[in-house]
């Protein structure tokens, strides 16, 4: 089972780095955007499934934590690239 | 051009209350596991950031009327007189008092006075944080 596990790990972190390969190179800045938020979600499985090996739940609130900030991170790029500006006085009057 | 963001506002309206709970959760568990007041005044912060996204300056300002400069301040002189208290008492400085009480819902349970102090980090992390938004996001 720890094999097993080991070799999850293992795979999850091969695929982190074409993600991280498309954030460095990425023609556009929303290819960044994406890759950003998919190693966002990578790392957390990678948490999860580190968490199963050395048997604790401390790591549980790092992975809603992290996927607070990403989730949070990827809306603000995203304004930033449709808007140009992230926080704006007031919507309304626009 | 007005752009249409229903699906973002709304989301971020949901997704506020969960944050805002979750940032509680950090910080009462700040004590024995990890979290604390620190970690649950940024988690406040960003959930405020959100809807300051979603939105814009001044609905959240409506929504939410504090003056942030004033809640640093609050924050601070909680903190700082949480850890000054024993020093009337002829303790040396940030003495940790605490005691076990029976509690009519919770059972028994310990309360201390490092959880005033973390009240107070919380009070200047979130305070500071939203200043520092708000005056970056004010200019043009």
């Amino acid at each position: 089972m720890t094999y097993f596990i080991f070799a999850a790990i293992g795979l999850v972190a091969l695929s982190m780095l074409p993600m991280i390969y498309r954030m460095v190179k990425g023609p556009d800045a929303s290819d960044r955007v994406i890759a950003l938020d998919a190693i966002g979600v990578a790392l957390i499985s990678l948490i999860g499934l580190f968490s199963i090996v050395v048997e604790t739940s401390y790591f549980l609130e790092i992975i809603l934590l992290l996927a607070i900030l990403s989730f949070i991170g990827t809306v603000a790029f995203s304004k930033f690239i449709e808007k140009g500006d992230i926080i704006d006085r007031d919507n309304s009057s626009k | 051009m007005k752009t249409n963001d229903v699906i973002l506002q709304f989301t971020a309206k949901l997704v506020f209350f969960i944050i805002f709970l979750f940032s509680v959760h950090i910080f009462m568990a700040g004590h024995y596991t990890p979290g604390g007041g620190f970690v649950g005044g940024l988690l406040a912060a960003s959930a405020i950031v959100l809807l300051i996204l979603a939105f814009d300056l001044k609905t959240v300002q409506a929504g939410f009327p504090i003056n942030y400069r004033i809640m640093t301040a609050i924050g601070l002189v909680l903190a700082l007189g949480t850890a000054a208290f024993p020093m009337f008492d002829g303790k040396p400085f940030f003495t940790h008092y605490f005691d076990y009480f029976d509690l009519p819902f919770f059972g028994k349970t310990s309360l201390h006075t490092a959880m005033l102090f973390d009240a107070g980090v919380f009070l200047v992390v979130v305070g500071v944080t939203m200043t520092i938004i708000q005056s970056i996001g004010e200019d043009e």
